[in-house]
């Protein structure tokens, strides 16, 4: 177990714990977090997570810690860590199950007031058009080929379709796009999970929300972003689904011999992993990417469906029912990126699992409306609490590999929870602060309760305090839907 | 009162889902380890029909076995809709073979995502086998 006194104070937001704790440890740990964050997961792993992740070979400057972390299956979640390309490792427990679990909003012109009594049936219309739940099938059936495009296209595959528009597409990470994706190294398992669950939102803590935005804490980059107090905007959270999960598990099965090939060492089998250049290594990189572009076209597609739900009960009562797009965002994935380490721009694999891209103003790969403000972050809070959109800094871009939080981060486990929370009672509580709820399971409901979650407010005035981005506005829920 | 002699039992984990699972030898082992699974999972199943799958995983080592083994019925019962509760199996150093059955699933309120690696080791006592098991939901 980590004590506080294991720790380094560096600042009010920023704590180390220096490779002289463990003799395993090749970099040290760097920790986002303010006392109190930092006290509440002292009782659990994720810390302990973070040094066994700090074990992994050719990592760069140091293994972070959001202030969202928590315990996870190996790797924190909260974590990110840099790995030298091309002798470096790269770890798909590091990644995750769900590759590409991530973010998209979408905004809009519609003043939350002048519809009010709508959301009602607005919420209804997104759980009709947004397939949700467990296993659930949606109404595409991709063809092999098809499922092919999609793993080399990503949401561009919408394109063709009619799902996507190009303005879409420049404002998502990568434009929605990563480069590098082979399907020849994805299995047929993972193929035939993948093909009919494209346009669905599955369960867990997956959800489509509709916000109010609450307050705007930058109005430069609110109004570039096209965001506007008082007016309604879209989120919505989701992965790569089955899909993901089966090259996850196919690659983490078939690195448990690459770490004997390669003599590597680990104190969890978990984090096992092959070298960038390995032929194991280079697989798992093109599976990955596969899986990140199915993610994004399946945000793509929920957008489209969710824009069809706008329409359908907004339409022709507000003068622009349109949803535009803000950004998409990966919150599970690994990129190969270049970054300044000790003063040398230098090219590495940058693992962020829980973990959101945050590149500052000025960064490559940024729509070049959004060069000057910098990326968007989206953190979703916990269900029934706030939302924030932040941006990356020039900060985060010299200190946290142009990283920062993703979300509000479990505190109570999904038992604990369970066992505690009445579904029924806390779906009621939500309705009667005016939130819509439309939820495919009261158990699964009380797992995800606003409590099993840290405050959101405090993980965001964590990341501004320590730089690693800024605060653009806050967004309040009126309508959540889940599987 | 002892504990019985087999069984499963729900532990605390943040995030995530967690499992203890003991049991005299290691096909009842994995046999609990799927039944904990599925009430994990809240896994109901139909009485009738009964359907019966053979079952053959071989694998480099036991703790890919039981996570191979648990894999495969969550594939199926995504892909097939299908679940188990009996398990005529036989494990025989790294390869497991046999006979499931079971039946159609009615309703499943979680998604379990995969089975991990974490932490994970079947240790052997006198009393038996014993295991716990991370997933990730």
């Amino acid at each position: 177990m980590m004590r506080m006194q294991d720790m380094q104070k560096i600042n009010e937001y920023e704590w180390e714990i220096p490779v002289s704790f463990r003799s395993d440890m090749r970099v040290p740990v760097r920790i986002f977090a303010t006392r109190r964050l930092l006290e509440s997961v002292m009782q659990e792993k994720s810390l302990e997570q973070a040094v066994n992740a700090a074990t992994l070979p050719g990592l760069v400057g140091r293994v972070l810690v959001m202030p969202d972390m928590h315990q996870g299956y190996g790797f924190p979640i909260g974590g990110v860590a840099a790995t030298r390309y091309p002798d470096g490792v790269i770890s798909p427990g590091a990644i995750g199950y769900d590759i590409n679990c991530g973010v998209r909003l979408l905004s809009s012109k519609v003043e939350f007031e002048a519809v009010e009594d709508r959301l009602e049936h607005l919420a209804t219309a997104l759980d009709k058009y947004c397939p949700s739940g467990v296993g659930v099938k949606g109404d595409i059936r991709l063809t092999t080929k098809e499922l092919d495009q999609v793993c080399r296209q990503g949401a561009r595959w919408g394109l063709s379709r009619g799902y996507a528009s190009d303005a879409d597409l420049q404002r998502c990470e990568e434009f929605g796009t990563l480069d590098g994706a082979d399907p020849d190294k994805v299995s047929q398992r993972a193929k035939q999970r993948g093909r009919p669950q494209l346009g669905t939102l599955g369960a867990g803590n997956h959800f489509i929300e509709v916000d109010v935005v609450e307050k705007i804490f930058d109005s430069e980059a609110a109004r570039t972003l096209g965001l506007q107090e008082g007016f309604l905007a879209v989120q919505i959270h989701c992965g790569s689904r089955g899909f993901g999960h089966q090259i996850c598990t196919d690659y983490v099965r078939e690195f448990q011999g690459a770490i004997q090939r390669y003599n590597i060492k680990l104190p969890d089998r978990e984090l096992v992993c092959a070298p960038l250049d390995s032929p194991e290594g280079q697989s798992y990189l093109a599976a990955m990417r596969a899986a990140a572009n199915y993610a994004f076209a399946n945000r793509q597609v929920l957008a489209y469906y969710a824009r069809q739900a706008f329409e359908e009960v907004l339409g022709g009562r507000v003068n622009n029912w349109h949803l535009n797009q803000v950004y998409d965002i990966a919150h599970n994935m690994g990129k190969i990126e270049s970054h300044k380490i000790n003063g040398k721009n230098i090219k590495v694999c940058v693992h962020r699992k829980g973990a959101t891209r945050a590149f500052g103003p000025g960064s490559p790969g940024l729509p070049p409306e959004y060069s000057k403000i910098g990326q968007p972050v989206l953190v979703p809070g916990s269900m029934g609490t706030a939302s924030w959109v932040l941006v990356g800094t020039e900060q985060s871009m010299t200190r946290s590999f142009g990283s920062t939080c993703h979300g509000a981060g479990r505190v109570m486990s999904r038992r604990k929870a369970k066992k505690t929370i009445r579904g029924e009672r806390l779906l009621k509580e939500l309705e009667s602060r005016g939130i819509h709820i439309r939820a495919g399971s009261l158990p699964g409901l009380a797992e995800e309760a606003p409590q099993a979650y840290k405050d959101v407010d405090a993980v965001v005035e964590t990341v501004s305090g320590a730089g690693i981005a800024k605060k653009v506005a806050r967004l309040r829920p009126v309508a959540v839907i889940k599987g | 009162m002892g504990k019985p002699s087999e069984g499963y039992r729900e532990i605390d984990h943040t995030a995530d889902w967690a499992l203890h699972v003991w049991a005299h030898d290691l096909e009842s082992l994995f046999g609990q380890a799927a039944l904990g699974m599925y009430a994990l999972a809240e896994t109901v199943l139909q009485t009738e029909p009964r359907i019966t799958r053979r079952i053959k995983i071989e694998t480099r080592d036991l703790e890919s076995l039981i996570v191979g083994f648990l894999n495969e019925l969550l594939f199926i019962s995504e892909q097939d809709i299908y679940g188990f509760d009996t398990f005529d199996i036989s494990v025989k150093k790294y390869k497991l073979s046999g006979e499931i059955s079971g039946s159609q699933i009615i309703s499943q309120k979680k998604e379990i995502k995969a089975v991990t690696y974490h932490a994970l080791e079947i240790k052997h006592s006198k009393n038996g086998f014993e295991v716990q098991i991370v997933f990730d939901v």
